[in-house]
């Protein structure tokens, strides 16, 4: 198992570097000279030569690149031009409110997800298979912005239970999950329904009928059991997509969070920070492409071989 | 003319009757909305501003006193055509590399598979952000974010049905009597392959159609004055204490069109029975 | 003395109806054989004894199915269930895909023991492995801990005996045990099955479209076609003389031992699917001695001095 995971993160290591190339190319990439863009209007040509010394911009581009990784790496991500302040900083006061309000997120997906889809396979063609399919219409359908507006306009305004935005209280966390979360119940459990019913007819599974283990056992301890492999792998190829989804949301929630920063950053042209925070959204990705490896080696004998 | 007949018999299910017929009139909306919009859309009218749902003005007016539901009918038409146009991109683009890379193998199928392995596990709106910050705001910018965005699936999924195809036997006895790559190609693969892929398009659209409202709303797109879904509700959230009309109307538009897509493409997918050659991720 | 009597069985799956009309009897230490091509029947009749119909969307309609005493065909769910694994036990078609991939095999074994004679789990785990043990697997210890994908085919339906017998039950279904097996297995596992029923007094319903291992396992014989039975009989009469020209085409098809099922040599045509079975007797239009009734009229079971079957032609040779 540990040389699994080992494995597995090795592989991860050029997927690492290119993402960090593609990153670091971003800079280079903007049309025009990015000193232009970092530089302020009315700067003079002393001013313009230092910046670009101090961004190194002066030396050859793999020389620059070697020179950003290797600082990347110990955590120094720049400077950032408009808020004037080391970009790990940023990152690091951000970093815990995306954290919190992401994993929230996921848990919340993830569990009602999969109760509503394992009861809409148990009870599949009935009037509750019928409301989660619907649930999981609109989850995929309703943009996560607007369903996070018109939670505000419900819950904190006509209501008021819940803060309008921001994220000194706890139950500000509330609407920002709800919001997120919709999407990827939707998604959690439009995939444990199809796995389940999917597995269902598996002739292992008729012969747990015909060994007189009860229905239910069978469903809730075999058939979701199964169902639980396709759902992790779904969930950590899309843990991106959640995130993705945090971005918006928490833009709408004006919540503090690296997607707020991220298109702030976007707005201002202060591309150390937008580098900043692609990078760590990267990093968040692969972390979860890889937990969810890891999760299916454990529930599958088969990976952990190789054989599959 | 069987692929209209087709069609036809697709709209006279329940489920791809509802949803073609509000298809067609958000199409209509886009195609003709310089005449079905009661008022011009970038007129203001600064003490009607915020006006709430009324007999003259059916959806309301916006903070500058602009008529919502003419802004909405023109919004149709910016979503509508940078969700298609990108999507159209995507496609030709992800099915000539697709193709390609089935086809030929070797080292460059392992570099096609490689790039596209890597960004799928990324989510389009991370793409597209990125893709922004580097060719800058705009409706143009915005179009190609969204093609390269969605590149990756129509890539992977063409390649999948090119390698199912390649090795079939007509497919082999073609190459066998001598016909030049092209021909096999354009002449015996892609038209096999097309239909998951045109049908994973259309459903694409609706993802786009968000995609491009998102990042609207984010201020990345189309810029003032032009009415954009994601922008109208952008500005709107200043006045969600007073007019939650301006949020509620467009974000309704989007969601009744994405839903219509999504059913619609449901039932081609029953239709055409190929809900398992969509089933490639 | 029958410990399973099957009368007038039909079955319906939505509105077509696959069975009807069998009948049959299991005896205590004897071992059935129901036979026919694909198509026939013989797992839905299998499906119907161990209750598991509804698992296909399928229903009994008519007949009864009597086990020990006591009518299955209404029984409720839970009494069915204390049944099933314990009482009737299913050795299936597949062992491949009969296991679940993700479990220890001992603890698929030791959970028919545990559920339905409440063995605690070192008292199931002695019991699985003295079974395997039985079964001659080869160090059974170590394979109570391994995963289905470390075994090779024959080994997997060893294991999936172990999990019919491991609660002693009285009535075993074999569906197609060795189908899915290499030939060389076939005979092994074969053998294993019928020292079983031999050594432990067990009831066997053998389900096979092998004429071959019916002759090599099988006490009687019910021939079954396109959803009704065609004959019946101890297995030395129906090789000896086979009454129905269907009976007579299954036997004159043993040679081609390896042909897939449902290609059998020397019966032109395919078993009609339920949506069109033929008027008057099903096997008529693939019959070469068919005559002007047997194009109309149903032929009813007719029991003769030996067995039975169902043929106008009541069974006179050729």
């Amino acid at each position: 198992m540990l040389l699994f995971i080992v494995k597995r993160l090795l592989l991860l290591i050029p997927v690492f570097l290119a993402i960090s190339v593609v990153i670091f190319m971003l800079v280079h990439l903007v049309p025009g000279d990015p000193i232009d863009s970092i530089l302020r209007v009315g700067a003079t040509p002393a001013e313009r030569a230092a910046l670009v010394a101090r961004y190194g911009l002066d030396q050859p581009i793999l020389t620059q690149y070697v020179t950003w990784f290797g600082k990347m790496v110990l955590g120094d991500l720049g400077d950032a031009i408009i808020l004037r302040r080391p970009v790990a900083d940023l990152i690091a006061m951000n970093l815990p409110h995306s954290l919190a309000l992401g994993s929230l997120a996921l848990v919340f997906s993830t569990v009602v997800g999969i109760t509503a889809g394992a009861l809409a396979a148990i009870f599949r063609d009935t009037w509750f298979d019928r409301g989660v399919m619907t649930l999981i219409l609109l989850g995929s359908t309703v943009p996560s912005f607007w369903l996070g507006l018109l939670m505000i306009m419900l819950f904190a305004v006509t209501l008021g239970w819940f803060p309008v935005s921001g994220a000194r209280t706890a139950s500000a966390l509330v609407l920002p999950v709800l919001t997120i979360g919709l999407g990827g119940v939707a998604l959690v459990a439009r995939v444990t329904r199809v796995a389940m019913m999917d597995i269902a007819r598996r002739d292992f599974v008729m012969m747990l009928h015909a060994k007189g283990v009860s229905r239910w056992r069978i469903e809730l301890g075999s058939v979701l059991r199964h169902a639980m492999m396709p759902v992790v792998t779904i969930l950590s190829l899309r843990i991106g997509w959640i995130l993705g989804g945090a971005v918006a949301v928490e833009f709408v929630f004006a919540r503090p969070g690296l997607g707020s920063l991220l298109i702030t950053s976007l707005n201002q042209r202060d591309y150390p920070v937008v580098q900043g925070c692609l990078l760590m959204l990267a990093i968040a990705v692969m972390l979860g492409t890889l937990l969810g490896d890891i999760l299916q080696a454990m529930m599958d004998p088969r990976i952990r071989e190789g054989m599959k | 003319m069987s692929a209209l007949r087709f069609l036809w018999g697709v709209a006279r299910t329940p489920r791809g009757a509802v949803s073609a017929a509000v298809l067609v009139l958000v199409i209509l909306c886009a195609l003709f909305a310089p005449w079905l919009a009661p008022y011009d859309y970038a007129i203001q009218n600064l003490p009607g501003a915020n006006t709430s749902p009324n007999a003259a003005h059916w959806m309301g007016t916006d903070e500058f006193g602009r008529d919502l539901m003419s802004r909405i009918i023109h919004g149709a038409r910016t979503s509508l055509s940078v969700a298609i146009t990108a999507i159209g991109i995507s496609v030709v683009a992800g099915m000539t590399l697709g193709a390609m890379a089935g086809y030929f193998g070797g080292i460059f199928d392992r570099v096609v598979t490689a790039v596209v392995d890597l960004t799928w596990s990324f989510p389009e709106i991370l793409i597209a952000l990125l893709l922004i910050a580097i060719i800058g705001t705009g409706t143009e910018s915005i179009i190609i974010a969204i093609a390269i965005a969605y590149l990756a699936q129509f890539t992977r999924l063409t390649r999948a049905q090119v390698m199912a195809l390649r090795s079939e036997t007509y497919v082999e006895a073609t190459v066998n009597l001598g016909a030049g790559h092209a021909h096999v190609i354009f002449r015996h693969l892609l038209p096999n392959a097309i239909t998951p892929v045109i049908v994973a398009g259309m459903l694409a659209t609706g993802d786009a159609i968000i995609l491009e409202a998102t990042l609207g709303f984010f201020g990345l797109g189309a810029q003032p004055p032009t009415p954009s879904w994601g922008a109208m509700m952008s500005s709107g959230t200043a006045q969600i204490f007073i007019a939650p009309w301006i949020i509620l109307f467009p974000g309704a538009a989007i969601a009744v069109t994405v839903i219509a897509i999504n059913l619609f493409g449901d039932a081609l997918i029953d239709a055409l029975d190929i809900r398992n050659r969509l089933r490639e991720v | 003395m029958a410990l399973l009597t099957v009368t007038g069985l039909g079955v319906a799956i939505g509105n077509v109806t696959p069975l009807d009309g069998i009948s049959f009897e299991a005896r205590k230490g004897e071992i059935l054989g129901l036979v026919g091509e694909s198509g026939s029947g013989k797992s839905l009749t299998a499906l119907a004894v161990m209750g598991l119909l509804g698992r296909i969307g399928g229903r009994v309609t008519t007949g009864s199915i009597l086990f020990d005493g006591q009518e299955l065909t209404i029984l409720a769910e839970p009494a069915f269930r204390r049944l099933r694994g314990k009482r009737i036990a299913l050795i299936s078609q597949n062992p491949m895909t009969s296991l679940d991939p993700i479990v220890r095999i001992g603890a698929q074994i030791d959970q028919v023991s545990r559920l339905h004679l409440g063995l605690s789990k070192p008292a199931a785990k002695a019991r699985s492995i003295d079974l395997m043990q039985q079964l001659r697997i080869p160090d059974a210890e170590t394979l109570h801990g391994a995963y289905p994908h470390q075994l090779s085919g024959g080994m997997k339906q060893r294991i999936v005996i172990a999990m019919a017998l491991a609660a002693d039950p009285d009535l075993i279904i074999a569906d197609e045990p060795t189908t899915a097996l290499d030939v060389t297995i076939q005979a092994q596992i074969i053998q294993i099955i019928v020292d079983l029923v031999r050594d432990r007094g067990l009831a066997l319903l053998l389900i096979t479209h092998d004429m071959g291992v019916v002759a090599q396992a099988c006490d009687r014989v019910v021939v079954l076609y396109a959803g009704r039975v065609a004959e019946m009989n101890t297995t030395q009469a129906i090789f000896a003389a086979p009454r129905h020209p269907y009976t007579a085409s299954l036997i004159a098809c043993i040679p081609a031992h390896d042909q897939p099922e449902g290609t059998l040599l020397g019966i032109p045509g395919t078993v009609p699917g339920v949506l069109n079975y033929p008027p008057g007797c099903r096997f008529h239009p693939r019959c070469a001695r068919a005559i002007d009734v047997c194009h109309a009229e149903v032929p009813v079971l007719q029991t003769l001095t030996a067995g039975s079957v169902a043929c106008y032609l009541q069974g006179v040779p050729a």
